[in-house]
């Protein structure tokens, strides 16, 4: 753990020294992800805390979606929240708040009432997998924050989600 | 040539009519009704300083009625004969010969207190005769508008025999900004979209507002703590506070019972949404559905005795009507397709509702008992009705689609005629209209 904090702390500095860089890597295009710098592709998963909460939100992954009006969790969003529910219990010191959103085919009210039941079901998994129940509190946006902004079925079924936010217990 | 047309039609128009007619009406319920015509030539200004009201007040009054799709305004340029005092005769024949039906004649002056006064008088051509007593309303010059209003809700109650809908506000949501992270303010307006006033900044999200039953009142859904739950807005000063609400629940979809003192709306706990009731002044909550169906956007009857919500314990979302106390419902939307957010008329005699039905959004509206069906509107994407104070229009949201799409309001009348887009500065949505001002 220790190690990984040197390590991620020294690619961040020499991160930050490859910004002040910036015409040589950003603009001159011979540079770029691939260039001098090195192996900028690799760096964010092979560096990351996995005690960050952006561990959790890359890795882990905090997003799940769900089909068209329902809040069943299928095979793939039980997986992904199995990666939660053993991050949550590794990381006791987080608390998350788990939003539900529906996608724009539907009334306001409705969809409100749809995300909190896509927030419980996440929550509820959560809890049977052994995360405390008074570490989780849900949260509906309905329609009001789609992640996609198109009128397609592409767009919707980004908008049918639930995600976890971490943050740290006691700063809410 | 004009002046020998006109002669003419005066001469052709003048005896069978006038020995024809019948006091004029308009009858709301006859769909072939054709619009009736009309002329308002600019109010008298009595005094200098009431010069540019006249001519507003005028066309506004003109504005209010052609609106309603059931008047027609003769253009001024046809007129024969002009109005040149407020107290002279009325050239009859001057106005059968341009085919006006009706003809409101008005002054305005300004008196010592600085005070707007507005006459009017409602004349009945073909019948010859005046419709009614003059009448006079007086107030502050900003409210001149409102005075306008006046003007035109007598005249449309004195020719449909209905009360009118001018002199109302609709509090609704402004929206800015792009789809993913609108800017959402409450705001209300004139029914006809003038003077908007903002009632919150753009902090945190606001939904659905819904005026009590004397407009003093807002209720809503805020997002103020991070967590939806009702707010109660005085609209006199926006002074606001949460309803107190048990920990850890969220709440929404409020709405007024007819007596001002009751809120019905939507309470979540656990992921399970059921329909609760609360009296203001005690705070005290209780519970009308028990289900694990999502059962919400509650509605009262006008007698407060009965409210009609939405739920989807059938599997789909449907429409269902209970006792205001709760007890079992009854299911009134058989059609095939999803029915949300129904709202009892103010007559009473209809219920508005949302309905998603092959790939569309729809208003419509049903008898209470559920018979008559009849879509108003078929769009990408219409919600949210909500009635004009006497029943016979509504208001409501049209989102189109898209990455730009956005959210405007629109009225149709209950026969499904008369379709407008009304004019905000920025996107609308959750319109809620009020009652007419006293």
């Amino acid at each position: 753990m220790t190690y990984l904090k040197k390590a991620a702390l020294m690619l961040a500095l020499l991160g930050a020294a490859a910004c002040t860089n910036g015409d040589r890597f950003g603009n001159n295009g011979e540079g770029g992800a691939g260039g001098p710098g090195g192996a900028n592709g690799g760096i964010e998963s092979g560096t990351l805390d996995p005690a960050t909460p952006q561990y959790f939100n890359q890795t882990v992954g905090n997003t799940i979606n769900f089909a068209v009006d329902q809040s069943t969790l299928s095979p793939s969003a039980q997986s992904v929240l199995d990666g939660q529910a053993a991050w949550l219990m590794a990381n006791t010191t987080y608390i998350a708040v788990i939003e539900g959103h529906a996608d724009e085919q539907g009334t306001r009210e409705y969809n409100l009432a749809l995300g909190a039941r896509r927030a419980a079901a996440v929550r509820d998994y959560l809890v049977s997998k052994g995360v405390a129940g008074s570490r989780m509190r849900t949260l509906t946006y309905g329609k009001e924050r789609p992640l996609a902004s198109c009128s397609t079925e592409e767009c919707y079924a980004q908008n049918r989600r639930s995600v976890t936010i971490i943050s740290a217990a006691g700063v809410s | 040539m004009r002046f020998i047309l006109s002669l003419i039609m005066t001469l052709f128009l003048f005896i069978p009519v006038a020995s024809a007619a019948e006091p004029l009406k308009l009858r709301l319920d006859n769909p072939l009704v054709e619009p009736m015509p009309f002329a308002t030539p600019d109010f008298q200004p009595e005094t200098a300083a009431a010069n540019e009201y006249a001519v507003r007040i005028a066309r506004v009054v003109a504005s209010d009625l052609t609106g309603t799709g059931l008047f027609r305004e003769i253009p001024p340029q046809a007129y024969i004969s002009n109005v040149s005092s407020f107290a002279s005769p009325v050239q009859y024949s001057d106005w059968r010969a341009v085919n006006a039906q009706a003809l409101i004649t008005g002054a305005v002056s300004v008196d010592a207190g600085g005070r707007l006064v507005v006459k009017f008088r409602l004349f009945d051509i073909f019948s010859g005769a005046e419709m009614g007593d003059g009448l006079q309303f007086a107030g502050s010059t900003d409210a001149w508008r409102r005075m306008a209003h006046k003007v035109s809700d007598a005249v449309y109650q004195r020719i449909t025999g209905e009360s009118g809908y001018f002199d109302s506000r609709v509090v609704f949501v402004s929206e800015t900004g792009p789809k993913e992270n609108r800017a959402k303010r409450l705001a209300i307006m004139d029914y006809d979209g003038a003077n908007i006033q903002y009632l919150t900044d753009s902090s945190s999200i606001v939904l659905a507002p819904r005026f009590s039953p004397t407009g003093d009142r807002v209720l809503y859904t805020g997002y103020e703590t991070g967590f939806p739950r009702i707010y109660l807005l005085d609209v006199s000063n926006v002074g606001r506070r949460a309803l107190a609400m048990p920990e850890g629940t969220m709440s929404f979809a409020p709405r007024f019972a007819p007596d001002g003192r009751t809120v019905v709306f939507s309470l979540t706990t656990g992921g399970n949404t059921d329909i609760y009731r609360m009296d203001l002044n005690s705070g005290s909550l209780s519970r009308l559905t028990n289900s694990p169906a999502i059962e919400t956007a509650p509605s009262f009857s006008p007698d407060g005795s009965q409210i009609v919500f939405e739920s989807d314990r059938s599997g789909t979302q449907q429409l269902y009507i209970m006792s205001a106390n709760g007890g079992e419902p009854q299911r009134i939307s058989f059609e095939d397709g999803r029915y949300g957010t129904p709202v009892w008329s103010p007559r009473g005699d209809l219920i508005a509702f949302t309905k998603q039905a092959g790939g569309r959004f729809h208003i419509g509206v049903m008898n209470v008992d559920g018979s008559r069906e009849r879509l108003l509107t078929s769009n990408f994407l219409d919600e949210g009705p909500t009635w004009s104070p006497n029943g016979r229009v509504i208001m409501f949201t049209r989102e189109t689609q898209g990455v730009n799409g956005a959210p405007s309001l629109y009225s149709v009348d209950i026969s499904g005629r008369n379709l407008r887009s009304i004019r905000t500065d920025n996107a609308a949505s959750d319109p809620s209209w009020g009652p007419l001002q006293p």
